[in-house]
Formats: C-alpha cells, sequence, structure tokens
C-alpha cells in the first residue's frame, strides 16, 4: 500500500466540482504562485506552522527541539527554520498548539476512509472527492492508488491540477478520475517564470493533449489583480482555449484569507499587498473574454 | 438597524409596529376577576365546575380590545403586550414584581396600581395557595436540594401543563357541536353502575360551561366591533368592523365557512387556552397550511378570497401572536426560558393524513408571510418529508439564508417514526408534528409534557466527587465512592449511570406529585373540549383525557458530558498522561495557574462534532444510559416517560451551576447547547457535525436540537443554496430530527453586543427558537458568538 502526504481534508467543500464535496490537499506543489494562498502547500514535507497567539510561554518546545531551533520570543515561539530538522518534536509537546505540525502521512485505505465519511452527501448533492493541493500530481502513484479504491466505491473524482507534471502523469490519471480542474494562470513563459517559478510550456501542452483526446477538463484561471488580469495575459488565454476547442473558463478572483499564513511558516509573502478585484475588475475582464468567444462560467453551471 | 421594506401593506406595517413598539407590561385584571370568580364559588363546586366558571367569569367580564385597523380581534390581555398574571399558579411577591420591573432582559412594566392591587386583593387571597406554593411544600428535601443545586429544573413550578397543539377538529365543528356532544354523552353516564359517573359529569358540564363562555367571548367582540363600526366614520372601516363583527357571530359557535372565519376561530380558541391557564409553550395551530387549504382554495374558486387578502388576513394572525409575551417567569424558570417567547411554532409542509405530501400553495404563501413579518411570534418551522418538492426546501432556505433564525426544518418521517414507536397510530402520525421548540407530538390528540431540563454535567461532577456537589459540599448523590478507586472506564461509566438512575428517580418522585396536583386542582376543561378524547373520556387534559399523554425529561449538555469523559478515558485511563489527583485538582482550582494543563486536555482530547467515532461512541453510552434511565417509567396520566434533547436557555444555567470540567471548560461557562458540539471544538466542518450528531438514536426521543451557524457567503449563490438543501436531506437520510441555522458571522454579533442600539433588530437563533440578540443575557449573547462557525473559501 503506497503513502502520500496530505495537509488538509476538507469536507463541505463547494468550489472544488460539482456538488457538496471533500477536498484532499496534497502537499508539495514544482509551483511557487507570488499569490499562493495555501503557502503550506508547497514543500513536500511535513512542517512546523507557528500560531504565536495560542503560545503559553511554557517552553516545552525548547526542551524538545534536539536542534535548539526553537525560542520563545515576545510574541511567541520563534522557529530558527535553517536550523529545523523537521522533526516535529516541538508540535507534539506544545499543549495549546501554538507550535502545529502541517502535512501528515496517510495511506491510500486511510485517506479512502476520511474521504467515505461523506459519502452520503455525495450521494445526494451529485459530489464527490476533490484532490487539489500543492500539486496531486507530484504524488502521482499514491494519487492513482487512492483514485482506482474510489472508482471501485463508485465515487465521483476530480484533480485540481496546475497541469505541470510529466505527460504520462496526466494521461495515466486520466483513466482513473472523472474531470480535471484545470488552473491555467500566466501563458507568456517569462511571466510564468518570473511569477511561478516554472515554464508555462508544460500546462499548455499538457492542456492540449487532453482535449486533443477528448478527456473532461475544466479551465480556471485565477484573476491576481496586476499579475494575471492583464490583456495581453487575457487575449493569450483566449488563443490557448480556442486551440483546445474550449468555449468556457471560470474566473477565480484573488483572495487574500490566507496571507497570514506566511508569517507562520516564516516565509516572504512577495506581493505585499493585494486588493481582491473589484466587482467591475471582474466584469471587465469578463467582458474581454466573451468579446473573443469565450463564456465565462461560475461553478453552478 | 434600519427597518427594510417589505412586501406588508400599510395596515399591516401598521399593526406590526404596533406590536413591535408596545413595551410589554402586567395587566392585574386576570388575577382580579379569577380571584373574584374563586371568592364566590370556591368550595360551593366542584374543582372542574370551578375551574369552569372562572373561565366564563373571565370570558364574560375581561376587557375587550378591537385595536384600529386589524382584522383578526381578541388579546390575552387588555391590549397588544399587556400580559395577565395567574395567581392560582403563582402568586407573585410585591418584590417579583419589583424585579419584573426592573430586571436588565425580559422585562414587564409593572404600574403601581398593578402593584397596590397585587397587594390588596391578589396576595391575601392566594398567599401559600397557588400551585406554586403547594409544590413546594410537597417536595421532599431531596428533591429541594437537587433543584436548588441546579440537578433539575422544574417546569410546572409557576405555569400549568400545557404543550398541545390544535387538530383540525375546529374547523370541522363550532362550539355548538362540541357542546352537543357532550350533553349527548352526559346523558350515557351511568350513575348506577359506574363509579366515576359523578366525577365524569362534573367534567363534562364544566366543558360545556366552558364551550358557552367562549361562545359568549367572541359574543362580545361582535357587540363591541358593531358598536365601533357605529362610530366609524371612514366607509371602508366601518365595513371592515361590521364583517368583523359577522365573523364573531359565527364562529366559534359554528364551524369557519371562510379563510377569515377559520383564523379569526382558532384565535378565540387560541385566547381561551392561554386564559384559561398558563400553560407553558402556549398553544399552536400546528399544520396551518394544511388546516387552512380548503378554504383558501374555496375562497379563490368562488371569488371571495384572492391570494392577497389571504396574505394580509395571515400577517394580521401574525401579529396577534407577537402580541402575548409569554407571562412574566420568575427565578429558575427564567432562567431556563430567559425570553418573550410563548413558543408557538407552526408548521408548514408535512404530509397529509394518508401520507400523501402536504406542501400546498399555502406552504408557499406562508414563507412568504414569515419572511415579511419577521417576528419573533410565532414561530415556524418547515417539515422536510421526502416527498417534499425541493422547490419547497429551497424557498425556506432562501429565508433562513437571511440569517434571522426561521423557520427551523424537521423531518418528518423522523418525527412519523418517533411518534409510531411511542404507539400512536399511522394517521395520527402522520398528522403530528413538533412544536415548542423540536417536541414530537400527535397534534389535537396528545398531552405531552415536558417536565424539566436534566443536567447531565452536573451528573458527571457529582461522580467525580463520590456523590457530593463540590460548590458546597453537600451529599447530593449516592456515595459511588472517589474516582481513583475506578479501574477502568467502564467503572466510571457504570458510576455515572448509578447516579443518574438516582436522581431520576427524585425527579420522576417529584414529577408524580406535581402532576397528580394538576389532575386533582387544576383541571382545564377548556382545553380538553379540543384536545381528543377528553370528551369521550369524559376526562380532564390534566387527568390523563387526552387520547395520549406522554412525560419527558429533557437532556443538556450532551456535548459537554461527552468530550469531559473523552478526556477522562484518554488521558486518566488510556495514556495516563494525567492521574486522578491531578485532574481533580485541576477541576477544584478552576486551572487556575494551569492554562498549559487546561489547553492540553482540550487540544488533546477528541471532541464530540468532528465525526470522530472515540468521541461519539461516548456520546452513545450517555445518551443510552439516559434513555434506559427514563424511558418507559409509567405517569400519573396513564402515559409513559420519554426524552427529549432540547435545553432553550438553560445550557446558560446549568453552566452556572457547575465548576469547572475535564474536556477544559471554565467553572461557570454555559454547556453545550442542545445536541449541538460544545462551542468551537468542531473542526471538521457541518457534514462532520451531522455525522457525529446522527449517531444518536433520534427516532428513540421526542425531540432532538441540532443548531449551526455559517458565515452567510457559504449559503451565497445557488450553489450554496442547494448545498444547504443537499446538506438537510441529508442529515434527514441519517434520521436527523431537526436542524437550524444562524446564518452570521461573529463579527457582526461582536458589534451587536457592544453597540446594542444599532442592532434592535438583530434576530438571532437561540436554542429551538430565536429572539432579539438584544434580550439575551450577556452569557447567552457570549455562548452564541463562540459557536463553531462554518465559514468556506
Amino acid at each position: 500500500m503506497r503513502k502520500g502526504i496530505i495537509f488538509n481534508i476538507q469536507r463541505y467543500s463547494l468550489h472544488d466540482g460539482p456538488g457538496i464535496r471533500t477536498t484532499i490537499f496534497f502537499k508539495g506543489c514544482p509551483l511557487s504562485c507570488w499569490w499562493c494562498q495555501n503557502p503550506e502547500s508547497i514543500n513536500p514535507h511535513a512542517e512546523v506552522m507557528r500560531q504565536p497567539e495560542r503560545c503559553l510561554g511554557c517552553s516545552s518546545c525548547l526542551d524538545a527541539c534536539p536542534e535548539g531551533a526553537v525560542r520563545i520570543g515576545e510574541a511567541g515561539p520563534v522557529i530558527e527554520r535553517s536550523l529545523c530538522s523537521l522533526c516535529l518534536k516541538c508540535t507534539l509537546v506544545c499543549p495549546a498548539d501554538a507550535l502545529e505540525a502541517v502535512g501528515r502521512e496517510y495511506t491510500t485505505q486511510e485517506l479512502v476512509k476520511e474521504a467515505l465519511k461523506d459519502r452520503f452527501i455525495f450521494d445526494n448533492s451529485g459530489g464527490g472527492v476533490s484532490f487539489s493541493g500543492g500539486e496531486p500530481l507530484m504524488q502521482p502513484e499514491f494519487l492513482q492508488e487512492v483514485l482506482m479504491t474510489l472508482k471501485k466505491e463508485d465515487v465521483h473524482t476530480v484533480i485540481d491540477t496546475s497541469g505541470c507534471a510529466p505527460w504520462t502523469v496526466l494521461e495515466q490519471l486520466a483513466a482513473h478520475t472523472d474531470l480535471f480542474l484545470y488552473d491555467l494562470k500566466l501563458i507568456d513563459d517569462l511571466e510564468s517564470r518570473k511569477y511561478t517559478g516554472i515554464s508555462s510550456r508544460l500546462a499548455v501542452d499538457n492542456l492540449k493533449k487532453l482535449t486533443e483526446r477528448g478527456l473532461p477538463v475544466k479551465v480556471r484561471m485565477p484573476v491576481i489583480p496586476s499579475i494575471t488580469d492583464h490583456y495581453v495575459n487575457i487575449d493569450a488565454m483566449v488563443k490557448v482555449l480556442k486551440e483546445c476547442g474550449l468555449g468556457k473558463l471560470e474566473l477565480i478572483p484573488y483572495h487574500n484569507y490566507g496571507t497570514a499564513k506566511y508569517s507562520k511558516l516564516d516565509l516572504e509573502y512577495r506581493p505585499g499587498t493585494l486588493e481582491m478585484p473589484a466587482s467591475e475588475e471582474l466584469s471587465k475582464i469578463k467582458g474581454r473574454f466573451e468579446k473573443q468567444g469565450i463564456k465565462i462560467i461560475n461553478e453552478d453551471d | 438597524m434600519h427597518e427594510e421594506i417589505r412586501g406588508m401593506n400599510e395596515r399591516v406595517k401598521k399593526l406590526r409596529s404596533q406590536s413591535e413598539n408596545t413595551e410589554p407590561s402586567i395587566t392585574a385584571e386576570r388575577a382580579v376577576l379569577l380571584t373574584e370568580a374563586y371568592r364566590s364559588y370556591e368550595g360551593k363546586v366542584s374543582t372542574p365546575m370551578l375551574r369552569a366558571l372562572s373561565f366564563k367569569h373571565l370570558m364574560e367580564s375581561k376587557t375587550i380590545c378591537i385595536n384600529e385597523d386589524e382584522l383578526i380581534v381578541g388579546e390575552r390581555g387588555t391590549g397588544p403586550q399587556a400580559t395577565p398574571t395567574y395567581p392560582e399558579l403563582c402568586c407573585h411577591t410585591l418584590e417579583d414584581l419589583d424585579v419584573i420591573n426592573n430586571r436588565k432582559t425580559i422585562s414587564f412594566r409593572v404600574n403601581e396600581k398593578v402593584k397596590k392591587t397585587q397587594e390588596e386583593r391578589i396576595i391575601p387571597y392566594w398567599q401559600g395557595r397557588s400551585m406554586r406554593d403547594k409544590i413546594f411544600k410537597r417536595m421532599s428535601q431531596e428533591w429541594l436540594d437537587c433543584y436548588e443545586a441546579g440537578l433539575f429544573t422544574e417546569f410546572m413550578e409557576q405555569r400549568a401543563p400545557g404543550h398541545t397543539v390544535a387538530g383540525d377538529k375546529i374547523y370541522q365543528k363550532g362550539m355548538s357541536d362540541l357542546k352537543a356532544e357532550i350533553e349527548a354523552h352526559l346523558t350515557t353516564l351511568d350513575y348506577t353502575n359506574d363509579p366515576e359517573a359523578i366525577t365524569k359529569s362534573e367534567e363534562l358540564q364544566a366543558m360545556g360551561i366552558c364551550a358557552d363562555a367562549l361562545i359568549t367571548f367572541a359574543g362580545r367582540h361582535a357587540e363591541k366591533a358593531r358598536e365601533l363600526a357605529e362610530a366609524e366614520t371612514d366607509p371602508r372601516r366601518k365595513t371592515e368592523l361590521e364583517q368583523i363583527a359577522a365573523v364573531c357571530d359565527h364562529v366559534p359557535a359554528s364551524p369557519p365557512r371562510s379563510f377569515w372565519e377559520a383564523l379569526q376561530y382558532y384565535w378565540f380558541v387560541h385566547l381561551g387556552v392561554v386564559t384559561e391557564l398558563n400553560t407553558w409553550d402556549a398553544f399552536c395551530p400546528g399544520r396551518l397550511d394544511q388546516h387552512l387549504a380548503p378554504f383558501y382554495y374555496s375562497g379563490l374558486k368562488d371569488g371571495t378570497l384572492k391570494r392577497d387578502r389571504a396574505k394580509e388576513l395571515l400577517e394580521c394572525f401574525w401579529v396577534k401572536f407577537n402580541n402575548q409575551p409569554a407571562p412574566p417567569k420568575v427565578g429558575i424558570t427564567l432562567q431556563e426560558s430567559g425570553t418573550y417567547t410563548d413558543f408557538a411554532n407552526i408548521n408548514l409542509g408535512g404530509v397529509r393524513p394518508d401520507g400523501s405530501d402536504g406542501v400546498n400553495d399555502l406552504s408557499y404563501l406562508l414563507l412568504e408571510v414569515i419572511d415579511e413579518m419577521r417576528l419573533l411570534q410565532p414561530s415556524t418551522n418547515v417539515q422536510v418529508s421526502k416527498k417534499s418538492p425541493d422547490l419547497f426546501l429551497k424557498k425556506a432556505g432562501e429565508v433562513i439564508r437571511k440569517g434571522w433564525g426561521q423557520p427551523s426544518v424537521f423531518n418528518v418521517e423522523a418525527v412519523i417514526s418517533e411518534l409510531l414507536a411511542q404507539g400512536k397510530s399511522l394517521v395520527d402520525a402522520r398528522c403530528g408534528g413538533t412544536s415548542g421548540c423540536v417536541e414530537t407530538g400527535a397534534f389535537g390528540k396528545e398531552s405531552y409534557i415536558l417536565t424539566g431540563y436534566f443536567n447531565l454535567v452536573k451528573i458527571l461532577e457529582i461522580t467525580l466527587n463520590g456523590g457530593e456537589d463540590p460548590k458546597n459540599g453537600k451529599m447530593l448523590g449516592l456515595n459511588t465512592g472517589n474516582p481513583e478507586q475506578f479501574k477502568s472506564f467502564d467503572q466510571l461509566l457504570e458510576a455515572f449511570e448509578k447516579q443518574l438512575r438516582y436522581f431520576t428517580d427524585i425527579k420522576i418522585a417529584g414529577n408524580q406529585v406535581i402532576e397528580k396536583l394538576y389532575a386533582e386542582e387544576m383541571p382545564a376543561p377548556f382545553l380538553s373540549l379540543i384536545i381528543d378524547d377528553c370528551i369521550e373520556n369524559a376526562k380532564d387534559y390534566n387527568a390523563g383525557g387526552a387520547r395520549y399523554n406522554t412525560n419527558y425529561i429533557q437532556g443538556v449538555g450532551i456535548g459537554t458530558i461527552t468530550d469531559s469523559l473523552s478526556a477522562l478515558k484518554k488521558h486518566i485511563f488510556e495514556e495516563k498522561n494525567i492521574s486522578w489527583p491531578e485532574l481533580l485538582d485541576l477541576l477544584h482550582h478552576n486551572f487556575h495557574g494551569k492554562e498549559e494543563r487546561r489547553q492540553f486536555l482540550i487540544n488533546r482530547t477528541p471532541h464530540y462534532g468532528n465525526d470522530d467515532d472515540y468521541a461519539d461512541s461516548i456520546m452513545q453510552d450517555v445518551f443510552k444510559c439516559f434513555h434506559r434511565s427514563v424511558n418507559g417509567r409509567r405517569t400519573v396520566r396513564g402515559g409513559t416517560y420519554r426524552i427529549n434533547m432540547l435545553p432553550t436557555t438553560c445550557h446558560v444555567y446549568f453552566g452556572s451551576v457547575i465548576g469547572a470540567t475535564p474536556d477544559g471548560r471554565l467553572a461557570g461557562m454555559p454547556l453545550s447547547e442542545g445536541i449541538s458540539p460544545s462551542q468551537g471544538v468542531d473542526l471538521n466542518g457541518p457534514t462532520a457535525v451531522i455525522k457525529s450528531a446522527s449517531k444518536m438514536d433520534h427516532l428513540l426521543t421526542g425531540g432532538t436540537l441540532l443548531n449551526m451557524k455559517f458565515t452567510p457567503p457559504v449559503l451565497a449563490g445557488n450553489k450554496g443554496l442547494e448545498s444547504l438543501a443537499s446538506l438537510i436531506r441529508s442529515y434527514f437520510v441519517l434520521d436527523g430530527h431537526h436542524i437550524q441555522f444562524n446564518v452570521i458571522d461573529a463579527e457582526t454579533l461582536r458589534k451587536a453586543q457592544r453597540n446594542p442600539e444599532d442592532h434592535r433588530g438583530l434576530i438571532v437563533r437561540v436554542a429551538g427558537y430565536s429572539d432579539y440578540f438584544n434580550n439575551l443575557s450577556e452569557q447567552l449573547q457570549n455562548e452564541i458568538i463562540t459557536r463553531t462557525e462554518h465559514s468556506n473559501f
């Protein structure tokens, strides 16, 4: 039986595919998008997240850390990340969860058991299980085993992906899932490299291959003010969609609910401050897509 | 909060505003009239006759009030929000009246004249003779000690047994028809061979007097309407007043012929019930959409009624409920039920007697009425069956997501199964529903009495202290020994069950005395007219005359006790990372200076509400224990004891009498509410909550109460609404009994707490009812704020 590393299981998910779903977040991502609101998803290993406001100052973390990487600052625990060996011992002793482990290993069986807990509501709502992340395609063998088990249980599955994986991985997994939610961000290669840390080519090529084979794909575009929302990117996106024979797109407006997590992981939030897109902006973007024949859909469609 | 313009017309707006803006006050009129009647008749006639003649005197003499522009007439007091007292049940002292007048929430204005009347005419007659006085006099020392310690409450100590709902009988039979039935029954009594014949005859005659009295009461309204019409200069209102007079001439003497008459008839019956006695959970028309449907459709068909007119009449009817706050409560009864709401809870949808879908056009019209009126009273709920169209659930969801706590949602199949399991016939079960907060009943045919809340968590506290109440060292329970001697978690549970049984015995022994007192001294001949089969049995409602008789004890704090036991099981018995002496010391000192141990217990213990079998199986153990302890015992009226799981506001009071608990809850803090998880510990979302909750066998109860809090975005859009509907349906597939939602974020509530003046219209779901946020005690406000809010990004 295979094992994978998961950092969150969210039940009653309404935005990751049809119906009411359980979304399983895979840890590890080949991208490092500036605007990422799940920064804990990037590192493929379990790591420590600080919740300093919970700290009681009991110092049990200091005693537990074999590397001497933890100290108690004025505002709770501080981790010298360069010393941290990710042993997670501090998270085991902290009574208040001021140091929390993010990410844990699941066997296929364990994960499927969790995923099936809400089966009753999948049946009722036309929902199922979604795999998101991070990038679920970074753990392909594990994902495949989980998908195959869920298929046997007749559960609808969705893979939410950046498409940044070898084609063979997508091809292999396509046989076991019902739908890809495909997040296209930036088409220009240089921009993509700058803001996501990876070339756009793989994602675009893989999308073409998926659509050529008639596999079910829904494309989504994160609307990130001043990064993805400019007209050059929109027009390039239209071109790609048309080449793929796709006429619909879902927009995912940027939100900043996860920004606070950066400091908890001692990571830098590169955009500084980003406003959530105003509804007038969104309708302008929508207008530009629709004028060029791409229908903007919402998740209800 | 600014007043939104909804669909109400000018008349309704005016009546609604009068209802909302009139300050609740006490009127001494009923107390005076009742005392006059008792002075004239007490000792000269049988008790049922005494009650009937008192009722007659009230109906003949109480002030007749017809408010400007209203269409449905009649008030319980002398006018809107004027609230009578019931000295035969609870004779308020002058200090009580001061408290009632001055308290911060749920106050009633008491003027000097009322106080003077109370002092000179009411207290001298009733002091020491009210049911309240008699009850406390007759309770055992153990009972009194437990009551004082907050182990249980007592519903009948200042309110009469009520809790029943009208069936469809009144829409088919006038009071004259009921009177004829009584007369016919009287002629069949066999005075030679039936030793009960005299008792039966007294009771039947009493019912007959009450039937006539209600006709008289309506006639006085007709008369008053004609007087007003005479003087009225506006021709439109003049005609209306003449119509009101015609309606009141016809009902309740004869069965209603029109939609208007049907509503007015019910309203007279309602006033009769709540004037005869202060029955808690007032009274309720039950399945209003189904009862009114024939009048609605025939009115539309013959052109005498239009949809808008029906809506206007319904809205006028709605205001009448809101005009009647629950009569003032004092002491522990106020703490267990701190609200003006009198718990009429109208049912929509459901199934018809033949089992077919009961949703009709009126169900939808009533949803519009609920939404437009946004009044605390009457409460409303939708009865959802597998046959109910999705549209009905979605329309209800549209109202629910506006966030003011109505309507609540019930599972018809579960309600029917519960009733069948209690031995009701299939048709009676289908005609039943839920009332009060969440209580299952066979409408029109059952007396289902809640007798008191039961503090499950206090019993655990006493078990952990070898039978003593740690608050004062008093030995309240059985000596089950120092917990250190428990070798296993099962032994702890056994000791808990022993204590639970012991306290159940005390509670029920007290109940039997109280029940007998009411049966003998406080019959309700008017209510008996309405509920089957009191006439057929020639037996009073309070003496077991109804077709079905059930007594309930309501368990409170299932989340808190489960989490507490889960902590003990895991940390003392399994992981052994905390010892009994340390734990007891922590509890004894309210975790003082030991916050890290408290956080350890909170963060390292599996909690109920997360779909985690470790905790949920403990919940099942406690539930079964409680069920075994209560269920199936016999009542004085020949009924059966059952349990349900709801708190009203009692989880706050019960929490206030308990020290710190092993789940990390600090001393005095509220317990978990209904069958909802402890506040803030359910972290796996709403589906996990309903999975956990459904591991309780709801069908063994007469009602469970689950509240959930959502932030508004989760329910936004069509997807949000459809998902809400799916969540409800899925809970019901798992046999969940009831679910209700607060749709508001904690930040808004905190703002409202800081600036109450700006949030006067803010209504929230408390337990099985909604209330103005400003009407809640600060503790209860805080409790609602700390409930987990389910959000979704």
